[in-house]
């Protein structure tokens, strides 16, 4: 699939963001291309989730702006576009009574609209969607009482329902053993360079995210780098990112 | 069998019964699911406010709580979504705040009376022809939005956030659920107290759920589980000569242990 690399699909522009008296992103300004991989990578408080949630419109900037697709955030109405895999996707109620199948359908329901229900066009994006997940043979199971790994791969597939241009991650492989991680940053390649979907990854986990996306992005209150992953371990951007001295340690959770 | 049904006091019981039964697990469902269980009971105590007031300035004790518990239930979901205090924190300001109001009242107008005490806890004997109409004109319109906007209700119970993200107005809907939660608890006062009221919304969903089903089945177990314990419970109440309100809860509560005892052991 041709992708054109030079289309903005999420543009940060001086964006700075305060709890009160505490800043916990200092003017950024990002701009995510079309097609692009972007890995966003920081330490734990360093405000990567916030600055997602920023760009998602659930928390509004003390400063700057967003624009999404061009369009600036507070006029954007194409929210299906846009795929987003919370971080409470890892820890899910496990007695909430939902199959596979309904949690994959809540990804129609934004695109489809007020007013609507679901009809067989939806039914076969959602069966297709499994599909591309290797998931339909749990269609029937209840969320809850699949692994950490199957669930997170529903999750991509309620994003993929809606048709999205772009899928956000947040932190996606906390508590995912590493061989099933690997499965699942193979499906992320996939989508990325099959489906042609710009994705972003927001993790804490550095050297898996360097060799997986084609772009980083470090934060830590303010962007502390943004550019190729491999470039990112010349230079000092480590010690900026996490302070001197810091020793890393290859841990699997 | 059949001399039951000559009282027209129990058709009407039997009528507002299977109304309220079939409308509260739909409600129910959302609220148990949003850990929002205990908002039925403060709802609940705030209606008694309601009543009260509506005693005291001798209006139908059924408006002045629909009115204050739908108030009540649009301040406490601000309070509650500006996260200037904890969730169960607002519900325990409101429950307690409204059982003090209605105390006081209570007091100004000359204490507990015979009327005060079918409040509490319900009486199908005291079900009157406007209230069956009251929760028929309220009722299936509640009916109404639920359907139309139950995928919605569905998306942000499971995963506000996400339901946010896709376009789906989550603030609207949150204070939509608590209104209807409001409005159907006022109507439920006649046929099973105050005291009981949130018994009914939440008992069979939480039942429910413990089959571990989908979504939809665990909706329709719920829905059957409902309408069960308030027909059978109005039937049994009539020739035990028990009160309803607390016959009805008290099979709802019975099913559930059955239920959950039977599940623990195949384990």
């Amino acid at each position: 699939m041709p992708i054109d690399h030079a289309k903005n699909s999420i543009v940060v522009k001086n964006v700075s963001f305060s709890y009160g008296d505490t800043t916990v992103l200092k003017n950024i300004s990002l701009t995510i291309h079309t097609g692009d991989y972007l890995g966003m990578i920081g330490p734990n408080g360093g405000g990567k989730t916030t600055l997602l949630k920023v760009m998602l419109g659930l928390l509004r900037p003390t400063a700057g702006e967003i624009f999404l697709f061009g369009t600036p955030l507070r006029n954007f109405r194409d929210w299906p576009m846009i795929g987003y895999v919370p971080q409470k996707a890892t820890h899910i109620d496990p007695l909430f009574p939902v199959s596979v199948w309904e949690v994959v359908a809540m990804g129609r329901y934004g695109a489809k609209g007020l007013f609507n229900h679901l009809d067989k066009s939806d039914h076969v994006r959602i069966a297709q969607s499994l599909e591309y997940v290797s998931m339909q043979a749990f269609a029937h199971r209840l969320i809850g009482d699949l692994s950490l790994g199957q669930q997170q791969r529903v999750f991509i597939a309620r994003a993929l329902a809606a048709q999205p241009e772009i899928i956000i991650l947040d932190e996606p492989t906390v508590g995912i053993d590493l061989a099933t991680q690997e499965q699942f940053y193979a499906l992320l390649k996939k989508l990325n360079q099959e489906l042609g979907l710009t994705l972003v990854l927001v993790s804490h986990d550095i050297d898996v995210v360097t060799h997986e996306v084609t772009e980083l992005a470090c934060i830590n209150q303010t962007l502390v780098y943004h550019g190729n992953p491999e470039t990112f371990y010349t230079g000092d951007t480590l010690e900026r990112l996490y302070g001197k001295n810091v020793r890393f340690i290859s841990h699997n959770h | 069998m059949f001399d039951f049904f000559h009282y027209s006091f129990v058709i009407r019981g039997l009528e507002a019964g299977i109304l309220i039964a079939f409308i509260a697990p739909l409600i129910g469902i959302f609220l148990v699911l949003r850990r929002y269980s205990l908002i039925a009971d403060t709802l609940a105590h705030i209606s008694l406010t309601g009543v009260a007031l509506g005693l005291l300035l001798k209006i139908d004790p059924l408006l002045t709580a629909l009115g204050t518990s739908t108030l009540a239930s649009v301040a406490m979901e601000r309070l509650r979504s500006s996260k200037k205090i904890y969730g169960e924190s607002a519900l325990s300001l409101f429950l307690s705040g409204g059982l003090a109001f209605a105390v006081l009242i209570i007091g100004l107008s000359h204490g507990f009376s015979v009327d005060l005490f079918s409040y509490l806890f319900g009486s199908i004997v005291t079900v009157r022809t406007q209230d069956v109409v009251r929760i028929g004109v309220l009722g299936i319109p509640i009916l109404g939005v639920l359907f139309i906007f139950f995928k919605e209700f569905v998306y942000i119970s499971f995963d506000e956030e996400a339901a946010r993200v896709s376009g789906i107005p989550t603030r609207l809907f949150n204070t939509l659920l608590i209104v209807l939660a409001a409005i159907i608890i006022a109507l439920s006062i006649p046929v099973i107290g105050i005291l009981l009221v949130s018994a009914l919304l939440v008992l069979p969903v939480i039942t429910a759920i413990q089959l571990k089903k989908n979504f939809i089945q665990t909706l329709l177990l719920a829905e059957l589980i409902s309408l069960s314990s308030v027909i059978s419970g109005i039937i049994i109440s009539f020739y035990a000569n028990l009160s309803s309100g607390a016959t009805i809860v008290l099979i709802m509560f019975v099913v559930f242990l059955l239920i959950f005892t039977i599940k623990e052991f195949r384990k």
